[in-house]
């Protein structure tokens, strides 16, 4: 029978949940690197007992975990992430020019096809890539390089390079996003890219429709039609059906368009997730009603998902890496609050519960369907 | 043989129980010192100091024989105690909350 494993980053360490495929009962693994942010965890696709942990602290810098058992044990590798050739400046929250600083990965892309490859999305902004199971990294630097990049500017977080997907139908196009520079997107497997923002609209930036400046939260794509694509931006939920060349709004009647994350159901490639959050400032759901915001027609039209969700007194926040998607029959949507709660749904969204309600604020959640 | 005592989660990191005890050749600096213990453990390079740089990261303190050496050039001789190995080296992350 097949089986589920959640890999769940907080603030304060890792937790690996399992279950069978009736994802009813759960096992609680944790905390793997107690103490420290795990930003993000993921797995290989192509060997499902290799995972890639993103392992930090304000204090000791950045670590990378990596486990060849499914995460029962783990081995630190390569942590050197040097930025490739002159470092420049980005703009910095006040305006003035900034040098490039390493902070932290934010999010591991285990390659399609070699479990040994790996990229790496980081701050400040910079894309980098491993060819030996992480044991070093190297820039691929044309993304930092870009003309448009002493333009870049830090979102609230820090300036992200948050989302990294490669195209399962063409392994040499990969898509990124960058809050707060926007979408971008490579044809030649990263070593060139371009902005992918046309149809974006930020009021929060001086050119509402520039190139690039957009804080873009995250953007999902279904394997089976990869030219499509859907957006969470910083407001607004946008999608594509170009591969980005342009992008149109789909926000439609939810109650709000701000919002982190964004996932696409596994089987249905126009049903898509989101959460809706009150405003920029206001991190919670709207009247305290945590709903998961469902559209079978790849947006525009929305239906809230709540059974099972607290529809009261709600406040805590779904950050952009803290959703994910099983590929079971009947496909799991899960998701991680800051409350330190971990959702998952076993029927595509129609019901929730909670498979741990008390973790460390979750930073991420990843999800792999073991044989 | 120089002592150096690492905050729990490094020793955690580099699988230590307790205190790292080096025996260094030639002079006994804080670049000596930690070039030797990451060195030995290759998992600590870039936690306590930058891997290109060598500069202390902001918030690790070195502290001996109740001293703050943590703005000490990184040549300047350790305290005779530390060399001898009678006081420990402290690694220390800054207090602070989080």
């Amino acid at each position: 029978m097949s089986s589920v494993r959640v890999l769940v980053g907080t603030r304060k360490g890792a937790f690996i949940l399992e279950a069978d495929g009736k994802r009813h009962d759960w096992t609680v693994n944790g905390p793997h690197f107690g103490g420290w942010e795990i930003y993000h965890l993921k797995g290989s696709p192509v060997d499902q007992n290799r995972i890639y942990a993103s392992q930090s602290s304000s204090w000791f810098g950045q670590v990378v975990q990596r486990s060849d058992d499914g995460g029962k044990t783990w081995e630190p590798v390569d942590n050197r992430f040097i930025y490739n050739g002159a470092t420049g400046t980005h703009r910095w929250y006040d305006g003035t020019p900034h040098p490039w600083e390493f902070a932290r990965v934010w999010h591991f892309e285990p390659s399609l096809d070699d479990a040994d490859v790996v990229y790496a999305g980081v701050e400040d902004a910079a894309l980098f890539r491993s060819d030996d199971g992480g044991r070093s990294w190297r820039e691929l630097a044309g993304l930092r390089q870009h003309r448009s990049a002493d333009s870049w500017q830090p979102g609230a977080g820090g300036m992200c390079l948050h989302t990294i997907i490669v195209d399962p139908k063409n392994h040499n196009r990969i898509f990124t996003a960058i809050s707060a520079a926007g979408a971008f997107r490579s044809e030649d497997t990263g070593a060139t890219w371009r902005p992918i923002n046309h149809g974006l609209r930020s009021e929060g930036i001086p050119q509402a429709e520039a190139e690039v400046g957009h804080c873009v939260h995250r953007i999902a794509m279904h394997p089976r039609d990869p030219n499509v694509l859907f957006m969470q931006k910083h407001w607004d939920v946008m999608r594509s059906d170009d591969g980005g060349e342009s992008w149109r709004e789909v926000s439609g009647n939810l109650p709000t368009d701000f919002g982190f994350p964004i996932d696409v159901h596994a089987h249905e490639p126009h049903t898509i997730y989101v959460v809706p959050i009150k405003s920029d400032s206001e991190h919670y759901p709207p009247e305290g009603k945590l709903r998961v915001y469902r559209s079978r027609t790849g947006g525009d039209e929305w239906e809230p998902l709540t059974d099972g969700l607290p529809q009261r007194d709600c406040y805590v926040n779904v950050l952009r890496d803290a959703m994910a998607v099983d590929s079971l029959d009947e496909c799991g949507v899960y998701f991680g609050t800051t409350g330190g709660q971990v959702y998952v749904s076993p029927d595509s969204g129609d019901h929730w519960r909670p498979i741990v309600r008390d973790l460390p604020s979750v930073l991420s959640v990843e999800v792999q369907t073991l044989p | 043989m120089i002592r150096v005592v690492l905050p729990a989660h490094l020793r955690t990191l580099a699988r230590v129980a307790s205190e790292v005890n080096l025996d260094l050749d030639g002079e006994v600096t804080q670049r000596a010192l930690f070039d030797a213990l990451e060195s030995r453990y290759p998992m600590l390079r870039g936690t306590m100091r930058d891997h290109v740089t060598k500069q202390r990261r902001a918030y690790v303190r070195f502290f001996a024989c109740e001293r703050d050496l943590s703005h000490d050039g990184p040549d300047a001789p350790l305290p005779e105690l530390v060399v001898r190995g009678r006081e420990p080296f402290l690694v220390v992350g800054a207090m602070s909350g989080g």
